[in-house]
């Protein structure tokens, strides 16, 4: 039956199907993060597509000031493993420290206001994190650096498997496994998932709660780093949109998943990343941003809280 | 009280001055005049959106595309590639009526989801909207748009309402001001529209739902039936904007207008100059809108003259700022001031509720500290 399928929609299935999963990976990272900042504070933060962006604006320019690329951002052919392993490490230091910093500043003071103020102030910061990016990079997309080679691992095989696609599978399973461990075994994510269900009770119960809601968005803004870093290798371009379309599909597939869930918001990326790639590869590039929210539409409407997410009554 | 009658007194002020406009002299009113119709389309578009929003509590992210649909639909029934060229009367009415059958028809589905879903769902069909309207070659000359808009005011009336010879601001009045008042006098008509629409049945049913949906519905009212009714009242308001906006743009001009970006605007438009409040919503537009139609580009020119920038660099330019800018705005409002800067009356109750409540609250905290006084229990928990 699915080798019928198969031939019916021809040998690039396969490619399609392979570039859906590591996309879907690559959103993923992105949606955890959306994810564990909604399931604590109840906060759609319009702005982490953009911290996405000036991650990989940072990552790019740290491969400049280390020689790996020029200023356009082309690769120089040297110190690639240096600048990949600095990336690797810098750059989600460099999100976490200005997501909790925003945190700090913005969403802080306002966390018993109502519901809108929060949520009207991320796009306020989503602007200005836009703008950042435009006065750093320009209005134009640049080169990131092709630091991992595009060489074909699979010479033979139907499916091109390449050492960028390894890159992004070896860099995002361990972290999202890493994460699992964390929020299920350490007191810190003992005290996230305490938080998440009842804030109150959890602060009664002697948890820091300011505490675990600047852990969770420094944990949400070193995902997004890692996730420019891996994206900017693999897609070889950034720009300032980048944050906006990207953080759009990220959030689409945290909600597709059931916002607040992780492993929804892991089934969401790849998901949205497969939906992604198959509609490319099927209906046309243009197709792809509508096909994506109309299956949005129809599941928010058939199953309002997400594939995983649990089923909330009304409290009156 | 006294300050919502006073943000009335300066509503009328500021319809008259723009009435006004056209007939005086100047150099900045010749160049600057014009930019001021879209600023008047976004002002109809906004009250639509704060009819949906403000009034009745529904955050809809995609309401450009209303607008979109509107344009859109004045530009295939008016332009000469389509067989209709019907006149602009016919036009606008079949955009409103259009925008808000379909605000109808993607609501209806997706009554149930509230909150954030709802606005994910509406940001979903916004960001849709514009990708159909820019893939149906076909229908809309996909990214290019389609031009030129020229139709008659009445249906045949042979007279050429909306002639774009534009020589200057006041050139003649067959020339643009004509557009302008049309503009001015169908913003008019909308504000009075609404401020009687809100006191009467249907208007005071929306702010209960706004308030408390199950306790509205205990009390008869029925939320699907309102939800739909603002939403195709908001969608055909947006459309009706759209159809002006197409009219004094010489066309749809290019899909990317009716997108997220212009949504947020409009958005920040209404919860800047406070929700639910006819004379805020205004206020916002003038000042953003405003800011980033007119104010940004007198600045930029006067910049070019004196010659500071001959790179071209972003961040010396005013426009460059401007995302900053309104992210800030936002941010600062929503610390300071989130209830808008003429907010309606209802909303500065609730947001500052110890402004309001403080004299009862002080009132309670000395009696129960009268009370508490002999035992003095208070401390010792601590």
């Amino acid at each position: 039956m699915f080798e019928s399928i198969a031939a019916a929609l021809g040998p690039e299935i396969y490619q399609y199907l392979l570039a859906g999963l590591v996309t879907g990976l690559l959103y993923a990272l992105i949606a955890l993060g959306y994810t564990m900042v909604y399931g604590i504070i109840e906060l759609i933060n319009f702005a982490h597509g953009d911290l996405f962006m000036l991650g990989a604006f940072f990552s790019l320019q740290l491969a400049i000031w280390v020689g790996a690329a020029g200023a356009k951002g082309q690769a120089t052919g040297e110190f690639a493993v240096l600048a990949v392993a600095i990336m690797l490490v810098a750059a989600p230091v460099f999100c976490a420290a200005l997501n909790v910093t925003v945190d700090r500043v913005v969403y802080k003071p306002l966390r018993n206001a109502p519901k809108l103020a929060p949520l009207v102030s991320a796009i306020g910061v989503s602007f200005i994190f836009m703008n950042i990016g435009v006065f750093w990079m320009g209005t134009y997309d640049l080169n990131f650096p092709e630091l991992i080679p595009p060489t074909n691992l699979t010479p033979g095989y139907r499916v091109e498997f390449t050492y960028q696609h390894l890159m992004v599978i070896v860099v995002t399973l361990p972290v999202m496994v890493a994460l699992t461990l964390f929020v299920r075994y350490t007191a810190l994510g003992k005290a996230m998932r305490a938080t998440a269900q009842n804030p109150t009770a959890a602060q009664l119960m002697g948890i820091n709660v300011d505490r675990v809601i600047a852990a969770t968005f420094a944990i949400g803004g070193a995902l997004a780093g890692v996730a420019a870093v891996v994206y900017g290798l693999y897609v070889n371009s950034a720009g300032y949109q980048m944050g906006f379309q990207t953080g759009l599909f990220a959030f689409t597939a945290a909600v597709l998943g059931g916002i607040g869930n992780i492993p929804g918001a892991v089934l969401g990326g790849i998901l949205i990343g497969l939906i992604e790639k198959l509609g490319t590869g099927y209906v046309g590039d243009q197709w792809r941003q509508p096909l994506i929210f109309a299956i949005l539409i129809v599941i928010l409407i058939f199953r309002p809280n997400g594939i995983l997410g649990a089923r909330t009554r009304e409290k009156v | 009280m006294s300050l919502r009658g006073a943000a009335g007194y300066w509503m009328v002020a500021g319809f008259v001055l723009l009435a006004a406009l056209p007939f005086l002299q100047g150099r900045y009113i010749a160049t600057y005049g014009t930019q001021l119709i879209p600023v008047l389309c976004f002002a109809i578009l906004a009250l639509g959106l704060n009819v949906v929003v403000g009034y009745t509590g529904l955050l809809h992210l995609g309401i450009a595309a209303f607008f979109g649909i509107g344009a859109y639909v004045t530009a295939i029934l008016t332009t000469s590639g389509f067989p209709f060229a019907s006149s602009f009367l016919v036009a606008a009415v079949a955009a409103m009526l259009v925008a808000a059958a379909v605000g109808v028809a993607t609501t209806a589905p997706t009554l149930r989801l509230r909150g954030d879903y709802l606005a994910l769902v509406t940001m979903g069909f916004g960001i849709i909207t514009v990708s159909v309207i820019r893939n149906l070659d076909a229908l809309t000359d996909g990214t290019k748009g389609l031009t030129p808009v020229s139709p008659n005011f009445f249906p045949g009336f042979d007279d050429p309402v909306f002639e774009k010879s534009r020589p200057g601001w006041k050139d003649s009045w067959r020339g643009y001001p004509r557009l302008y008042y049309l503009c001015l006098a169908v913003l008019a008509g909308v504000v009075i529209f609404l401020r009687n629409l809100e006191r009467s049945r249907l208007g005071r049913a929306w702010v209960a739902m706004r308030e408390d949906e199950l306790a509205a519905s205990c009390m008869g009212l029925n939320p699907a039936k309102l939800k739909l009714s603002a939403i195709a009242l908001g969608a055909g308001l947006a459309g009706l904007a759209g159809a002006l906006f197409a009219i004094s743009q010489d066309g749809t001009t290019e899909p990317r207008a009716y997108g997220f970006e212009r949504s947020m605007l409009v958005i920040c438009c209404i919860i800047l100059g406070g929700l639910g409040n006819r004379p805020g919503v205004l206020l916002g537009v003038v000042l953003l809108v405003g800011y980033d139609q007119i104010v940004t580009s007198m600045l930029d020119n006067w910049l070019q003259e004196q010659k500071v920038n001959p790179e071209g660099k972003e961040y010396l330019k005013v426009s460059g700022w401007r995302l900053f800018i309104f992210g800030l705005a936002l941010i600062l409002m929503m610390r300071f001031r989130p209830e808008g800067m003429l907010p309606a009356a209802r909303q500065k109750r609730e947001l500052h509720p110890e402004r309001d409540e403080a004299a009862g609250e002080r009132a309670a905290k000395a009696e129960a500290e009268a009370k508490d006084k002999p035992v003095d229990r208070g401390k010792k928990n601590e």
